[in-house]
């Protein structure tokens, strides 16, 4: 039965009261450990069509008569728009429409920093459009920016007020301590820079709208374009079959969508509007840079009393702020902590959601601040985290925490150690180094699933959801098949596309899984009862003896044995039709993700060279669906976290607000020549209080850590505090002049 | 427009094409082969990665009319046993780069059938995975022909 509630629901760290109806999922959950189908590695249901090049992207479509449009972006951090012409555009040879600021959501005459979007124009080809834009006459005002977080918050050039926390007394607590550290640490602005750019093509057929779009969140592109243009949702439909990596700075439309609508209709023609890579590297989102001033005192036993945080969070023009101090809040068990975060309004380019926002750059303050803890304490600081151990989340219990378990696993990991240090010479010292990982990744409703059984005995999932690259196709098969008790190579899934499925959440949080997956079984389980009806009848025997095992309907006593697709032959065109939906979270839990990484690296002392020779990702998320692609997912966030921690950084001129970094040279990503060993464990505890399935999500968690292990790795080989992402040869040599100043006046002493 | 002939996966065409077009336009606006990919249009990333007479090259950045020798694509290595290494070994997550990954590798095996990790690094860096593939890159051109 539906069932209407008042409750938190979360994504990416954000936390909403929402009224929602949930249906109750009665199903059990199903044991631990590996079953027939879920737990049991799976190749990828659309690997062979993206391996062959035969997936369709947005960036391969294209329809008769497709326009193509170019943008015209802000030259001035801040400016506005006095007057602009675009008549001499139009003029041009292959131009059939141009819009300026207000014309199209997202172009506006406010330009709040370089690359701001400003006006479009379309024309027969790219080139032609681009060509179009030099000739738009445009008269800006110039506006004054700021480009200095710090500045920004000094001047209170802010959005919103600042973050407040406090619980138990703060200043006593450090007051009354044996020992107290504290620094300060700067992460940098990185970007998403997904293969495939942001884009979409969009095409009018009568009054309604086709959206083919890069996006994570179909459904939601669906209800922000008709809201903007003013549509019936049903009227526009959204189609992202396959994605080309998003990362969380494809959660919405975006202004290339609006162009590419608004120019299709003023045009007649279908529209493509496509961000170049170097438009990508501008104005397509990033992880905002922070600046986080850090206190951590304890006993001299190693109980940590306070924990302190003050935040900058330099946002840009746009975006939203995420809980930096989220990690420093939950990650252990501390009676006293108060943080305060601001954030900084900057002419830069907006902010958007970058796996685990927030978490990423306070675990990586946090984490190298515990370990200068432990130095402080000298106490292990695998033992110093162990004995901080949080068993709730400040008095709310958590849905499930198998952190404990994480850190037996890591012992083995922690132990080589010795040998790693011993492995190094007068130039290469090498050392381990560890951090937890504490998110979010539980999901939540609504979510909704329809299946359908044809006289072939065969399974379709159908829903409105969207696979980002992350494996969704194949875990919803998993739990499908499971459930209904076939074959895997028997159930298709059908997503990717608003008019042909119910609503599904984005795919962004962690949340795909967690929120989609016990929706799919309802509608397995759904699907499976109807069949299981319907044979009690043909069989003349009680439903509750049947059951589909391996795909035959079988009794009880064994009597009766069927193949699926034998017995459904007798329906002809008559489909079995299922539906589910997700059920709701548990009241009063934390639901939350865990982890841990034990890293080994190496530093050229000469020249700051660092080298991750080896990565240990021990995760607890719960149910694993499919170890395979789990395993893909952490060598995946790993990966994208070194790069991170030593390599990349989107660099902007200090003076005028332009973006340096624009090219994939200039902005380093790891490359197959960078990767380190990397060994993944789970836990794989099934959450016995989250939904039938107990899964939690994965997309997130593996990059959370992995700086931070980076530099207490970095910490033990060479004595050396680094305190600013990334970890560049200037950043790394610095921070050992300071360690070896540090040294000779402890020499003194 | 000139006249451009080119011969692509075996088959003759003759088109007309632009004189600054590039390889990659080309293969995708003309011929339909969406199979390359254009990821950042400026050779830095190896999504568009031919071979041209067997060795590989970055499509973007040449120009069609300058092509000289056969072009492979990956629509022309459809039944390559590289395609069945990389799906059983998961190396691909969204995919994007995944065409110019196989077309590298399929050039790299051509030439040393039983690469080593080390040879399989050098050759394949180049090829940009955003989604971070590459262990499993690595693993599927390790045991290609398993």
């Amino acid at each position: 039965m539906a069932r209407l509630i008042r409750t938190e629901k979360e994504v990416e760290g954000n936390f909403e009261e929402v009224w929602l109806v949930v249906e109750e999922d009665p199903l059990q959950q199903w044991p631990a450990g590996p079953l027939d189908v879920v737990g049991r590695p799976a190749v990828r249901k659309d690997a062979r069509e993206r391996v062959r090049g035969e997936a369709r992207y947005t960036a391969d479509i294209q329809l008769p008569g497709m326009l193509h449009a170019a943008v015209l972006r802000s030259p001035h951090a801040h400016a506005r728009v006095r007057s602009i012409d675009l008549a001499p555009a139009l003029a041009l040879p292959g131009v059939h429409g141009a819009v300026g600021p207000g014309e199209a959501p997202g172009l506006e005459r406010e330009a709040g920093y370089v690359g701001a979007p400003v006006a479009a124009v379309a024309a027969e080809t790219f080139g032609q459009a681009r060509a179009a834009l030099a000739s738009i006459r445009i008269e800006w005002e110039q506006l004054e920016a700021v480009l200095d977080p710090e500045q920004a918050v000094e001047r209170v050039a802010v959005h919103g007020e600042a973050e407040r926390y406090e619980r138990g007394d703060f200043d006593r607590a450090v007051a009354e301590a044996d020992v107290v550290v504290d620094g300060t640490y700067r992460t940098q602005v990185v970007l998403h820079n997904s293969m495939e750019t942001h884009q979409s093509v969009c095409e009018w057929v009568g009054d309604r709208l086709d959206v083919h779009t890069s996006t994570q969140y179909v459904w939601g592109v669906r209800n922000e374009v008709a809201r903007e243009l003013g549509l019936s949702p049903d009227r526009v439909r959204v189609a992202c079959e396959y994605m080309g990596g998003g990362f969380g700075s494809k959660n919405s439309a975006g202004e290339y969508t609006f162009v590419a609508a608004v120019l299709a209709r003023a045009t007649g023609r279908p529209v493509r509007c496509a961000l170049t890579r170097r438009e990508e590297n501008v104005a397509a989102g990033n992880r905002n840079a922070t600046i986080q001033r850090l206190t951590a005192a304890a006993r001299s036993d190693g109980t940590i009393v306070a924990l302190g945080g003050e935040y900058v969070n330099a946002l840009g023009w746009g975006g939203w702020s995420a809980s930096t101090e989220g990690p420093l809040k939950m990650l252990y068990a501390c009676d006293n902590v108060r943080t305060v975060r601001h954030t900084a309004k900057i002419n830069t380019p907006p902010m958007k959601a970058f796996r685990a926002p927030g978490f990423v750059e306070g675990t990586f303050g946090l984490e190298c601040l515990i370990d200068r803890l432990a130095a402080a304490l000298d106490i292990d600081p695998l033992e110093l985290r162990r004995k901080n151990y949080a068993s709730s989340n400040d008095g709310t219990p958590f849905s499930s925490k198998n952190l404990r378990q994480c850190y037996e696993r890591a012992e083995k990991h922690w132990e080589r150690r010795h040998d790693v240090r011993a492995r190094s010479d007068a130039r290469w010292k090498r050392g381990v180094g560890m951090a937890s990982q504490i998110w979010y990744g539980g999901g939540g409703p609504p979510s909704y699933a329809w299946t359908r059984v044809g006289s072939d005995g065969r399974l379709a999932v159908v829903t409105a959801m969207q696979d980002i690259g992350t494996g969704t196709r194949t875990a919803m098969a998993q739990i499908a098949a499971e459930e209904f008790g076939i074959a895997l190579d028997r159930v298709e899934v059908m997503l990717g596309d608003t008019s042909r499925g119910p609503f599904a959440t984005l795919s962004a949080g962690s949340s795909t899984t967690p929120s989609m997956g016990p929706a799919v079984r309802a509608a397995a389980a759904d699907a499976k009862r109807q069949v299981l009806e319907i044979a009690a009848q043909r069989y003349d025997l009680e439903e509750r003896v049947l059951d589909i095992r391996g795909g035959r309907i079988e009794s009880a006593d064994g009597n009766l044995s069927v193949a699926v697709e034998e017995f459904l032959d007798l329906l002809g065109n008559v489909q079995i039709l299922g539906k589910g939906a997700r059920g709701p979270n548990p009241t009063g839990m934390s639901v939350l993700t865990f982890g841990v990484h034990v890293v080994e690296a190496a530093v050229d002392v000469e020249t700051g060279e660092v080298d991750v020779e080896r990565v240990a990702a021990i995760h607890d998320v719960g149910r694993i669906v499919n170890p395979l692609g789990a395993e893909s997912q952490v060598e995946g966030g790993v990966i994208q976290g070194i790069g991170h921690t030593l390599s990349e950084a989107r660099l902007m001129d200090a003076e005028t607000g332009r973006i340096l970094t624009t090219t994939l040279d200039a902005y380093r990503m790891p490359t197959i020549a960078d990767v380190p060993e990397i060994v993944c464990e789970f836990v794989d505890e099934p959450d016995q209080h989250l939904t039938s399935l107990g899964s939690k999500g994965l997309g997130e968690p593996p990059i959370v850590p992995i700086a931070a292990a980076i530099a207490n790795a970095i910490r033990d080989a060479t004595g050396a505090d680094v305190h600013e992402l990334p970890i560049s040869r200037e950043e790394m040599l610095r921070a050992l002049r300071e360690a070896r100043e540090r040294e000779r006046i402890s020499g003194i002493r | 427009m000139p006249e451009l002939r080119l011969t692509v996966n075996g088959g003759e065409h003759v088109l007309d094409a632009p004189v600054g077009a590039s390889l990659a336009e080309v293969l995708r606006e003309q011929l339909g082969l969406t199979g390359t990919k254009i990821a950042c249009n400026e050779g830095h990333c190896g999504a568009c990665t031919v071979q041209l007479d067997g060795v590989p090259v970055l499509s973007c950045i040449t120009l069609a009319h300058a092509v000289e020798g056969a072009v492979t694509t990956i629509e022309g290595l459809r039944e390559h046993p590289l395609i069945e290494a990389f799906i059983r070994a998961d190396a691909v997550q969204c995919g994007f780069c995944t065409p110019g990954q196989v077309v590298s590798a399929a050039a790299l095996v051509a030439a040393a059938p039983e690469p080593s990790a080390e040879q399989i690094r050098h050759a394949m860096a180049g090829n940009i995975c955003r989604c971070g593939t590459y262990p499993k890159i690595e693993e599927a051109i390790l045991h290609w022909r398993d």
